[in-house]
């Protein structure tokens, strides 16, 4: 695509020629010969309807799944190569309904990864309040709750401030804001590209919904059966000639009550 | 003089012997309680990760718990080491009647918890030890302990059988009142078990109740 971003420190995920299939599913590959470069700095969103393998795809990524063939790389390293322990410590991930652990307060969900990579307990605490409040939580009112003493979008915010609390260079995000009410959905999509925005990480967000894929991504990557089918920019995105493409507009503007 | 205030002469009269026979029946329970727990919380941890031993261990487990009591013992009887007449064989029969259902409640409470928890542990980078003793433990502590309920409450249970192979508790009482037809001797042993397995009963439920966690 572009000469000069092609260096390993640039080219932050690289999928070479990658396939995935379940073992016990012989023939029906998940994910088929995808190669997919994406730069520091991007959000990336990976569109497409269920089982199209956006999450598996995201899931090559911080080595939950490795590929059966070709290479998945972060920051020049095959994923196989990583110890997947550390792999995962420098890659944030957020799933919808947070997966918050429901035994920890608010602080200790947050705090998580700080404290298992042995950060001081003054540095932790320091570090939460700063999250939370980059979240838009009030640490001195939500600290002390669990979980279950949270509204839905409060259970995503803090799923948000768990991810970014090591400040990983790279946040996946797995229909995050999937689960929420229409209102407050909007709400965190806004807060949340004005903070990607400030924050400048590299974001891997996987969605189904084609105005989520237009209001917060840098680049719209389209996902059917498994393989690429288009890739462009928001603004070129929606005039692409592609069936699927056309699929995800008509779905769009034939919806009642949304604004063009 | 009635029957009921019969009762309550003979229970004053025996009191001593009583209690004697309801601390013995507790010491019994607390032993074979203690080292079913040991056994069988760490080997549900162990079983977790691995599909053969985990069919191995539940179906030995349930073996024990099928085998009426009473044959158990008596299986137990002609085994050297741990067999014979006494403590010991109560002990290890108890013990292995109580295996089952603690085995089984720690196996489910750890692998039932939601897999979206455990996703979220994995991607951020918890090592599998982690996530046993961190995450998937502490939110299995409910079942699991719901899990000792049902066993010491089948323990104190059983352990009024283990009389019959001289172990000594309240079964002593019943046995003895069975042989001699006496209502007073069956209801001197029957009694204080029944309160026994409704007390544990209750105190176990007050603790699982604090330890669940929504």
């Amino acid at each position: 695509m572009n000469a000069k971003i092609d260096s390993s420190l640039w080219n932050l995920i690289e999928f070479r020629e990658v396939s995935f299939h379940i073992s016990a599913i012989p023939g029906r590959e998940v994910i088929s010969g995808v190669s997919l470069t994406i730069v520091q700095g991007e959000t990336v969103v990976l569109l497409g309807r269920s089982g199209s393998g956006k999450t598996t795809l995201l899931r090559l990524i911080n080595a939950m799944l490795l590929p059966t063939r070709g290479q998945v790389l972060v920051q020049g390293r095959a994923t196989s190569d990583w110890d997947p322990i550390r792999l995962r410590r420098g890659i944030g991930y957020v799933i919808q309904e947070a997966g918050l652990f429901p035994h920890f307060t608010v602080a200790e969900n947050v705090g998580l990864v700080p404290t298992l990579e042995k950060w001081d307990r003054c540095r932790t605490a320091v570090r939460v309040g700063e999250l939370l409040s980059l979240v838009g939580l009030d640490a001195g009112e939500f600290a002390g709750r669990r979980p279950r003493e949270l509204s839905g979008g409060q259970r995503q915010r803090v799923g948000v401030a768990r991810a970014l609390a090591a400040d990983p260079p790279i946040l996946l995000m797995d229909e995050p804001f999937g689960a929420l009410d229409p209102v407050t959905r909007a709400e965190l999509q806004r807060e949340f590209r004005g903070l990607t925005q400030r924050l400048g990480k590299t974001i891997v967000f996987v969605t189904h919904d084609l105005r989520e894929a237009l209001l917060l991504a840098s680049r719209i990557v389209l996902l059917e059966g498994g393989r690429i089918v288009a890739a462009a920019t928001p603004q070129d995105f929606i005039h692409l000639d592609h069936p699927e493409v056309r699929a995800f507009t008509t779905a769009l503007n034939g919806a009642p009550g949304v604004p063009a | 003089m009635n029957a009921d205030s019969g009762y309550w002469a003979f229970f004053a009269e025996h009191r001593a012997e009583i209690l004697g026979a309801t601390l013995d029946h507790i010491v019994l329970v607390v032993i074979a309680m203690a080292l079913a727990i040991l056994i069988a919380v760490p080997l549900g941890m162990f079983i977790v990760q691995r599909r053969v031993l985990r069919g191995a261990a539940l179906g030995l487990a349930n073996i024990f718990q099928t085998i009426p009591s009473l044959a158990l013992f008596g299986f137990l009887i002609p085994i050297p080491f741990i067999g014979g007449i006494g403590k010991r064989t109560a002990i290890v029969a108890l013990v292995l009647y109580a295996l089952l259902p603690i085995l089984r409640n720690t196996y489910v409470g750890l692998t039932g918890v939601d897999p979206a928890i455990l996703e979220a542990a994995e991607a951020m980078g918890m090592t599998r030890a982690q996530i046993l003793f961190r995450v998937r433990l502490p939110l299995a502590l409910g079942v699991i302990l719901a899990g000792i309920r049902t066993a010491t409450i089948i323990t104190i249970g059983v352990a009024t059988i283990a009389a019959a192979i001289g172990a000594g508790g309240l079964g002593t009482f019943i046995f003895r009142g069975v042989a001699l037809v006496s209502d007073s001797l069956i209801l001197a042993g029957a009694i204080p078990a029944a309160l026994l397995a409704l007390l544990a009963d209750f105190l176990l439920g007050l603790v699982e109740r604090r330890l669940r966690v929504a």
